[in-house]
């Protein structure tokens, strides 16, 4: 084993880290707002809303995402009315390319985790709440949003390690994380077998790291679960 | 007729029976992938279920570096990682340049490797579904350990997995999709080929989407039908 090749490789990989943790959580995020409007959508119980929502979630399921990659960042470019407008900027660049592809994809995998957390609030809670005289929109902020969080706290700490992993194909498209500096790191050396190790080290203590703090999330919320704490007392006699 | 339906066509100047020759790679390359990992899968749940500790653990950390990194990793380890083997062996018997496995092979094998940590966890899963009355039934009617296993817990733990199977070949089945980086001229890589030398990247990359799409839509169907039918003999609460 050469141990100072590793490391070097290492070195060399953990300047892409920043770009893939950019990459994914930035997809994450934007996903989120989108999957929340889908899963809205998709429970509202009007037909106009739920079947485009259905729809969109159909494709992005049932295509590979490296196709939705190449359909935005190769395939758009075909159009002479995308060339031509303002959007072409953006639509040109690798980076944003991949962001959006990963966006609309996680987007559909996470509708269907926040509707399954939406429908798991207890309808007692909604009774209450509307009991109270809530409003709609405080009904949402207060009661629906905080409990379907924490059903839905699990199934997202997958989807974001599913995205860490994702973004490993925005490489194809030229960005230099991980993958792509590994990538290019073989082309140099063709010492395939030691930096792809490295690599995938590499990704597997980022989703380490990412499990742990789902897993500390999921447990500093759902305080109301666990059972108080003993306090012992001096003395002990009750 | 447009320009476009033109290129998609069947005609001489048309991609469409290219692209429906690299639709059968697809899916051959995928289902190769998909048996082997049922086969990694089947023995990966016996080493988590059965085995000692030492295959208990190498099972576990299986599961966990296959399901924690990037497929493209993997499939590149296969790719170039043999490449690194071969070359220098291919040098001793006088090739010189670029030895690899074959795509088809590699991809096959990554995916394969890859999908068989997710079966692993699924056949797990429906082993422990297979209810501890029927294996009991079993040894009182004296079965032996292997005709135990053919009759009552290779069937029962096939229709307990059959969901879970169902939604890793639709995984494998987009997993594959990155095998076109080895160059086998499946979907993408056929379509990356039409994109290229017809200038027309929309039209094909279009196309391969919709190809996936009807391939998983008809696994979707053929597996809901088949779920039907293994139930029948399984009443319902």
């Amino acid at each position: 084993m050469d141990i100072p090749f590793l490391y070097e490789t290492l070195l060399k990989l953990l300047t892409g880290v920043p770009l893939t943790l950019q990459l994914a959580s930035s997809s994450v995020g934007l996903g989120a707002i989108l999957a929340v409007m889908l899963a809205l959508a998709r429970l509202s119980g009007l037909r106009l809303l739920i079947w485009p929502a259905s729809f969109y979630v159909f494709i992005f399921r049932s295509t590979p995402l490296l196709v939705q990659i190449f359909l935005i960042y190769h395939g758009l470019g075909q159009f002479h009315a995308v060339r031509a407008s303002f959007l072409w900027p953006i639509l040109r660049e690798p980076y944003w390319c991949a962001l959006i592809a990963l966006t609309l994809n996680t987007a559909a995998y996470a509708c269907e985790i926040v509707r399954g957390a939406l429908l798991s609030v207890p309808p007692g809670q909604i009774e209450a709440a509307r009991a109270c005289g809530m409003s709609p929109f405080t009904l949402y902020r207060r009661i629906v949003f905080p409990l379907a969080l924490r059903h839905a706290l699990p199934g997202y700490g997958n989807e974001f390690i599913l995205m860490i992993k994702s973004t490993a194909l925005a490489s194809i498209i030229t960005l230099m994380e991980v993958t792509g500096l590994a990538a290019e790191l073989i082309s140099e050396s063709f010492r395939a077998i030691e930096i792809l190790i490295v690599a995938a080290a590499t990704y597997l203590f980022i989703n380490f790291t990412i499990t742990r703090l789902v897993l500390w999330a999921e447990y500093t919320l759902s305080a109301d679960l666990r059972p108080p704490p003993v306090t012992q007392r001096q003395g002990g006699s009750l | 007729m447009t320009a476009s339906d033109f290129v998609l066509g069947f005609g001489k100047a048309g991609w469409g029976a290219a692209l429906l020759q690299a639709t059968l790679m697809t899916l051959v390359v995928a289902l190769t992938g998909y048996a082997f990992g049922l086969l990694v899968g089947s023995l990966g749940a016996w080493a988590k279920i059965k085995g000692g500790p030492l295959l208990r653990s190498i099972a576990d950390a299986y599961t966990t570096v296959l399901r924690g990194i990037p497929d493209i990793l993997v499939i590149y380890l296969f790719y170039f990682g043999s490449s690194a083997v071969l070359t220098p062996l291919a040098r001793l018997f006088g090739i010189s340049g670029f030895v690899s496995l074959p795509g088809f092979m590699a991809g096959a094998l990554a995916i394969g490797l890859v999908s068989g940590a997710y079966q692993t966890e699924v056949m797990r899963g429906a082993y422990r579904a297979v209810s501890v009355g029927e294996i009991e039934a079993a040894i009182a009617a004296s079965m032996s350990g292997s005709t135990m296993f053919r009759r009552i817990i290779a069937p029962l733990v096939l229709r307990h997995a059959l969901p879970g199977l169902g939604n890793v070949w639709q995984l494998v089945l987009k997993e594959s999709a990155l095998v076109s980086v080895t160059g086998l001229v499946e979907i993408l890589r056929q379509a990356q080929i039409g994109a290229g030398s017809t200038g027309q990247p929309f039209t094909f990359f279009f196309a391969a989407g919709v190809l996936y799409l009807a391939i998983s839509s008809l696994s979707t169907w053929l597996l809901r039908r088949t779920e039907a039918r293994l139930r029948l003999g399984m009443g319902r609460a």
